[in-house]
């Protein structure tokens, strides 16, 4: 009963826009070999599998049952969880729980989406609040809901557009060393700025894509981390939260309405880290973590993100801009995969945020490494308001 | 595992054939009020320090809301803002099994598990058609239904069973449901009554199969030492197991189910349990075809392979038999699926605490709850609970 843990295997597909060389099963089988050759064990050594994706997106109910034979999860233990896009945090969150009752050898979570087979739009439209005042009544898209946290930045003047632009730049370079990037593509400062636009002040380049491919973690309770790895990372502390909706609004308030609180998904993003510093006693998280992964839906996420989790203070992310201190040889790199404005496929981009971190614990980043990362923190956020924090290290 | 984990409360709704009264919400809000009443339970954002509520998990599906992300919306409408939230989309089984986990793993004292479902509200065979390989299963226009014929075919084929063992199970179910407050059958019906209802899909006809059923139920998960404060009766978890079959139907051996055995089986070492048969009290059984209940039942090991006609025949299974089944009526008497997990959960607590008025089986101390997901009972779920020897009755 409550093990020490550690992911002790990563694996993911290369990320694309289509794959139609492959089913649902096989591309979640992509992620799972890779992982299990990455943890240099085979699927005899995993006794549970968890996974995780959009039931409407694909239009699969019940996904988990039709990707037994390709998640290995056949005659094993198992369920599926879902919640929105930090889907894959929950799977991980969800890994972490089960491997630390010390009741399971090694787990093995799966995040993925095969958007090219459904219509993420089409479904997440089925998101608003009320079905008899609010669907078909307003256009809201994933692109408007991130619109009002941008429109929030741009009133407390924490970011120039320019710089929004720079940190989109940045991105692209960091998702041209990961091999496994979605969108590989030099963009310049220029470029992004002149991208048509989706919702004011956001433009094209600064949203994510509509990625194709899968994610795999292993995790194992301590007593079984030493005969697998001797370079795992170790998962030192994890929170799900969930910000849910605001009592003084009621239930017909859009959730990313800009509130007292600021719009709501950054309040879940500000809960979920301030949970994990003040159970871990983390004051300075720019200068305590080595590396940190965030869930940015858009450029402008990433950024209102940096305040959130305080990397600096309110209305200073121009600061950290300007000094460039996210960049992959920053003081403070976040984002070295190229995040979800590089690669956004649903179920798998929040559990990447987590498999980035371990990767760069592990030393394993090629090209995109931070050197001597010995800390690192993920932070999702996702429809509708899910945000979860997990806390890696080199050593407990 | 002993005493680490504990069902403190529990609440449900009236299940009901459609209920055009409450919203997803509002049954939901039913079950949670309940249990904040009985428990005097704050969500962890309403108290500065000391017992709360510090993880709720929803077992919900999109499909059947047809809304993505089904619990966003519903479960803070209960209370609890920026709190540890997970969703379960299987039965609720699986939910209670994530509760028991996450409580076992150290990182949580107290767990509101929750679930809801309106079946009424949409076509249960349309949603289960998509739960198919949609390459080569979903275009043959499979669903549970069908799965659920081929499976009961081959069962009475390899091991001789008839349709009236699989009636038997139905008129049992319905009997018992008739002393459940929370039940929608109160009518008396005999074996021909289930022989002559509509054929749906041969051996299945409308009575061996689960009506449809709107409900909610709500169940509070706890450590051993929120336990003790909660309640001077609570009902220990001592078992966990599930385990997936293979998808495809036409690679399983369908007359048994080795999923299950494997489930059962962990559920069994976790809790010690060497005799199934002799050690466990009474067992809540999916039953949403009536078939299921014998089947499931073999691979419980609770009788011989092949032997689950003679186990409906013999009445153990009875309330006053030896091993009473279903004692709630079962999916067969009207429990809403994906809550029927959680529900026949709620009916094992009630009875170990003595509390199942006119379907008490007397002297239990050992229950078993078994959930079934997928087609013919692809994934299974078995959850052993326990009142203390000599304890509370």
């Amino acid at each position: 009963m409550s093990e020490r843990i550690a992911i002790v295997g990563v694996g993911q597909t290369y990320f694309k826009s289509r794959r139609p060389d492959v089913s649902e099963v096989e591309m979640v089988n992509e992620a799972v070999m890779a992982a299990l050759q990455n943890a240099q064990l085979t699927i005899q050594d995993v006794d549970a599998v968890v996974v995780g994706n959009m039931e409407l997106f694909e239009g699969d109910y019940l996904v988990d049952m039709w990707l037994t034979g390709g998640s290995g999860a056949y005659m094993k233990s198992g369920f599926k969880v879902q919640t929105g896009g930090s889907t894959g945090s929950s799977v991980g969150c969800t890994v972490f729980d089960l491997a630390a009752t010390g009741e399971f050898k090694t787990i093995l979570g799966i995040g993925f989406e095969k958007q090219d087979e459904g219509s993420s739009q089409a479904g997440l439209r089925s998101i608003h609040e009320d079905v008899f005042f609010d669907v078909g009544s307003s256009g809201k898209s994933a692109a408007t809901a991130v619109q009002s946290v941008a429109l929030d930045m741009m009133r407390r003047k924490s970011i120039t557009e320019e710089q929004v632009a720079m940190v989109r730049v940045k991105q692209a370079e960091n998702a041209m060393r990961n091999p496994y990037a979605h969108l590989r593509r030099k963009l310049t400062v220029e470029e992004v700025m002149n991208s048509p636009r989706l919702a004011w002040p956001l433009r094209v380049f600064h949203m994510c894509p509509t990625s194709v491919g899968a994610c795999a973690i292993i995790v194992a309770p301590e007593s079984r981390v030493k005969t697998i790895s001797n370079n795992p990372a170790w998962v030192a502390d994890w929170t799900n939260i969930h910000g849910g909706i605001l009592p003084f609004y009621g239930s017909l308030t859009p959730s990313w309405t800009s509130t007292p609180l600021g719009p709501m998904w950054a309040w879940s993003v500000e809960q979920a880290a301030n949970r994990i510093y003040k159970r871990n006693g983390i004051t300075n998280p720019r200068k305590e973590f080595d590396v940190i992964e965030v869930y940015d839906m858009a450029t402008w996420a990433e950024i209102e993100w940096y305040e959130r989790i305080h990397l600096c203070e309110r209305n200073d992310a121009h600061k950290l801009v300007e000094q460039k201190a996210t960049w992959i040889d920053g003081d403070i790199p976040v984002n070295p995969s190229g995040g979800v404005t590089s690669t956004n496929a649903i179920g798998a981009s929040a559990l990447q945020r987590i498999a980035e971190v371990a990767i760069q614990i592990r030393g394993e980043g090629g090209e995109r490494q931070v050197p001597n990362v010995r800390q690192g923190l993920a932070v999702t956020a996702g429809g509708d308001m899910y945000s979860a924090g997990v806390l890696l290290k080199k050593s407990l | 595992m002993s005493q680490k984990v504990a069902i403190v409360a529990v609440a449900q709704t009236k299940y009901t054939a459609s209920n055009t009264n409450q919203s997803n919400s509002e049954l939901l809000w039913e079950v949670t009020k309940n249990i904040l009443e009985q428990t005097n339970l704050k969500f962890e954002d309403q108290v500065d320090s000391g017992l709360c509520i510090d993880k709720i998990i929803h077992c919900s599906e999109d499909f059947w809301q047809g809304r993505t992300i089904s619990d966003s919306i519903l479960h803070p409408e209960m209370g609890g803002f920026a709190m540890d939230v997970v969703k379960v989309p299987a039965d609720g089984t699986q939910a209670v099994y994530h509760a028991a986990m996450s409580v076992l793993s150290g990182h949580h004292k107290v767990i509101l598990v929750i679930a809801q479902r309106k079946e009424s509200e949409t076509i249960r065979s349309s949603i289960e058609n998509n739960a198919f390989d949609p390459i080569y299963l979903r275009p043959l226009g499979l669903d549970f239904l069908t799965a659920a014929a081929i499976q009961a075919t081959r069962y009475m084929h390899v091991y001789g069973l008839t349709e009236e063992h699989f009636a038997r199970v139905v008129v049992k179910n319905r009997k018992n449901a008739k002393n459940s407050p929370h039940g929608q059958q109160d009518k008396n019906i005999t074996i021909k009554d289930v022989m002559s209802s509509k054929m749906l899909a041969y051996p299945i006809k409308q009575l061996d199969s689960k009506p449809v059923a709107d409900g909610a139920c709500a169940i509070v998960v706890a450590s051993e030492e929120a336990a003790k404060q909660l309640t001077d009766k609570p009902i220990w978890i001592m078992g966990l197991g599930n385990c997936y079959d293979s998808h495809y139907l036409g690679d399983r051996e369908l007359s048994q189910s080795q999923s299950l055995y494997a489930a059962s089986q962990r559920a069994y070492d976790m809790a010690g349990i060497k005799n199934p048969r002799k050690e466990i009290d009474l067992a809540e059984i999916s039953d949403e075809y009536s078939y299921q209940e014998l089947l499931w039942a073999e691979g419980l090991g609770l009788c011989d392979l092949g032997k689950g006609g003679e186990l409906i025949e013999s009445g153990i299974t009875e309330l006053g038999g030896r091993l009473p089944v279903n004692t709630s009526g079962g999916l067969l008497s009207g429990l809403p699926s994906g809550v029927a997990g959680m529900a026949q959960t709620a009916e094992a607590f009630l009875q170990l605490q003595g509390k199942a008025g006119a379907r008490q089986v007397d002297g239990a101390s050992t229950a078993l709850v078994q959930g079934t997901t997928g087609p013919s009972g692809q994934s299974q779920c078995v959850i052993i609970l326990n009142r203390p020897k000599g304890g509370i009755l």
